[in-house]
């Protein structure tokens, strides 16, 4: 599972501190991400994993009196240096977030909206976008005859892909996912996972996760937030099976959370 | 028991209370439509008003009306739009919101023969133009700007913060986002506002009286050029619309057949202010179709 030797850190935070107003939420994390490989973010609620995932593409910025400290190396550049292009940031990492939310436009308008924002205006190219999109995530089969009904009519496990397919489609190196599944049933939370297990050869991927089986199936990796501390962070099978810390073993057992 | 008793006596009267309503207004319109019906004819709408003989057309005061409600909707509609763009878009909270906001608030409760005055002060002699269309357009723009600024807030806000989080997760910058993703969502909301405004505005008197005056001189109907004084698509030329029409016919006219003309005017107007409100309901029920539904 673990390919720690060969791959190279494409994220790396270091010593990340978060502070709603007052109130600390995130503590001195610092942490590496490897390139093409699955993270997965474990915690009780309110452990501050969903809060970090949010601020490796700076999407905290939105909310009000979010103030951050510390640095987030994406390719070698900081991205809370003073004058980072932060379109470019969240480009090349994307989000995925808990609820689905496709715009209430067409299914290929959905696909289509970031690439012709970014200045993408060629009927065909689309085409093959929005193609490629859909089935790398795994969407294209269903939809594909019919591409120009609201994405509204999808069923939530499809629109959840439908927006990984929206992501995808503006290439980014890293997507980051905000417990995609939990709003989803079973079935399509298997669709879920198999589709961000195809993913991992081309993209890096940081999931954030309530469910430990999830994580367990899914990753490569895993680090276990508490309390806004980054409590243990390890190849997934060895924390599960060899946890060093005490806390972990204690969650990870179903002794609290 | 008498829990029972008096939870029946109150329904009873909300029920009565909702029907006076209902017969209030009614009763209003079939008193107004009634009346003005018969008078209504294509030479009604069409011919221009007579100073002393009978027969009095609102033909220019129609046209005034429309032409006016179009300037002033040219200059309500961005300016309200931005004004809720801002507000719910960047204005955070602090003095300076809380001050734009209880400026709204002034401004809408100013009284439309204030706003008169004022413009008369402003758009009539301080810029030297006299009675102009475009001075009633600007009076008017000042009395409803708080409307369409409100309803456009509004409906910005009603759009969900996932839509705003999606677009910009995707590297979609903050404005680019408001344009293409929030605005189309909001879209039936801003129109109902406008459309709401322009029914205000369509039925506006006290405000125009000292703004766009109660006379307009001889139309030229087949010149079309806004700058010749006897064009009537000339936006500096005094224009009494409809509803100063009704107030001068009534209070000044001269001719014998005054209470008929304004009969037939009022019925005009209230038909054009209802189909305004039915236009604005319709047309928000279609944009949200719209926008729901997939575009080829």
């Amino acid at each position: 599972m673990t390919t720690e030797t060969k791959a190279k850190t494409v994220l790396s935070v270091r010593g990340l501190n978060l502070y709603y107003g007052r109130a600390q939420a995130l503590f001195d994390i610092s942490l590496d991400v490897r390139e093409r490989s699955v993270l997965a973010l474990i915690g009780p609620s309110g452990s501050g994993k969903s809060t970090f995932l949010r601020s490796l593409n700076r999407m905290n910025d939105l909310v009000k009196d979010v103030r951050i400290t510390g640095e987030v190396f994406w390719r070698g550049k900081n991205i809370y240096a003073p004058g980072v292009d932060l379109v470019e940031v969240r480009k090349k990492i994307g989000m995925v977030f808990q609820r689905p939310n496709p715009f209430p436009l067409s299914i290929y308008d959905n696909i289509a909206y970031g690439p012709r924002i970014h200045g993408i205006r060629d009927r065909r190219r689309l085409d093959e976008i929005v193609e490629r999109s859909l089935r790398a995530a795994a969407l294209w089969d269903e939809v594909k005859d019919r591409l120009h009904e609201s994405a509204l009519g999808l069923s939530g496990g499809q629109q959840q892909r439908l927006v990984i397919a929206r992501v995808l489609a503006v290439e980014p190196e890293i997507v980051l996912m905000d417990e995609p599944t939990s709003a989803l049933d079973p079935i399509s939370t298997a669709r879920i996972e198999a589709l961000i297990d195809e993913l991992r050869s081309r993209y890096t991927i940081v999931i954030v996760t309530h469910n430990m089986q999830q994580a367990a199936r899914i990753s490569d990796e895993t680090a276990f937030f508490l309390n806004g501390r980054l409590i243990e962070h390890a190849a997934t099978a060895e924390l599960f099976q060899r946890p060093k810390r005490k806390e972990t073993e204690d969650y990870i057992t179903g002794r609290f959370g | 028991m008498t829990a029972k008793i008096v939870d029946r006596v109150m329904t009873a009267v909300f029920y009565l209370i909702a029907a006076l309503l209902v017969v209030l207004l009614v009763g209003l319109l079939g008193y107004i439509l009634a009346r003005g019906l018969p008078k209504l004819s294509w030479t009604f709408l069409t011919s221009p008003p007579q100073s002393l003989s009978a027969g009095s057309g609102i033909g220019p005061q129609l046209f005034n009306s429309i032409y006016m409600l179009f300037l002033t909707m040219l200059f309500t509609v961005p300016i309200g739009v931005g004004g809720g763009i801002y507000l719910a878009e960047y204005a955070r909270p602090g003095r300076l919101t809380d001050t734009i906001r209880a400026a709204i608030e002034v401004l809408s409760s100013l009284p439309s023969i204030v706003v008169g005055l004022f413009g008369l002060i402003v758009f009539v002699y301080y810029t030297g133009w006299g009675y102009t269309l475009m001075g009633g357009a600007l009076a008017l723009m000042l009395f409803n700007l708080p409307l369409m600024v409100r309803t456009s807030e509004e409906a910005i806000r009603a759009v969900p913060h996932e839509q705003r989080e999606a677009s910009l997760a995707l590297g979609v910058s903050r404005w680019r986002t408001i344009t293409d993703v929030v605005l189309p969502s909001a879209l039936p909301g801003i129109v109902t506002g406008a459309i709401l405004t322009a029914g205000r505005a369509f039925g506006e008197a006290a405000a125009l009286i000292f703004t766009a005056g109660m006379s307009t001189p001889r139309l030229d109907f087949h010149d079309w050029n806004p700058l010749s004084p006897t064009s009537p698509f000339n936006p500096f030329r005094p224009g009494e619309t409809l509803a100063v029409n009704i107030w001068k016919v009534n209070s000044e006219g001269l001719i014998p057949d005054a209470k008929e003309v304004s009969a037939g005017a009022s019925a005009v107007l209230v038909i054009a202010v209802l189909l305004f409100n039915l236009m604005a309901r319709f047309l928000a029920r279609v944009f949200y179709r719209r926008m729901t539904a997939a575009k080829l």
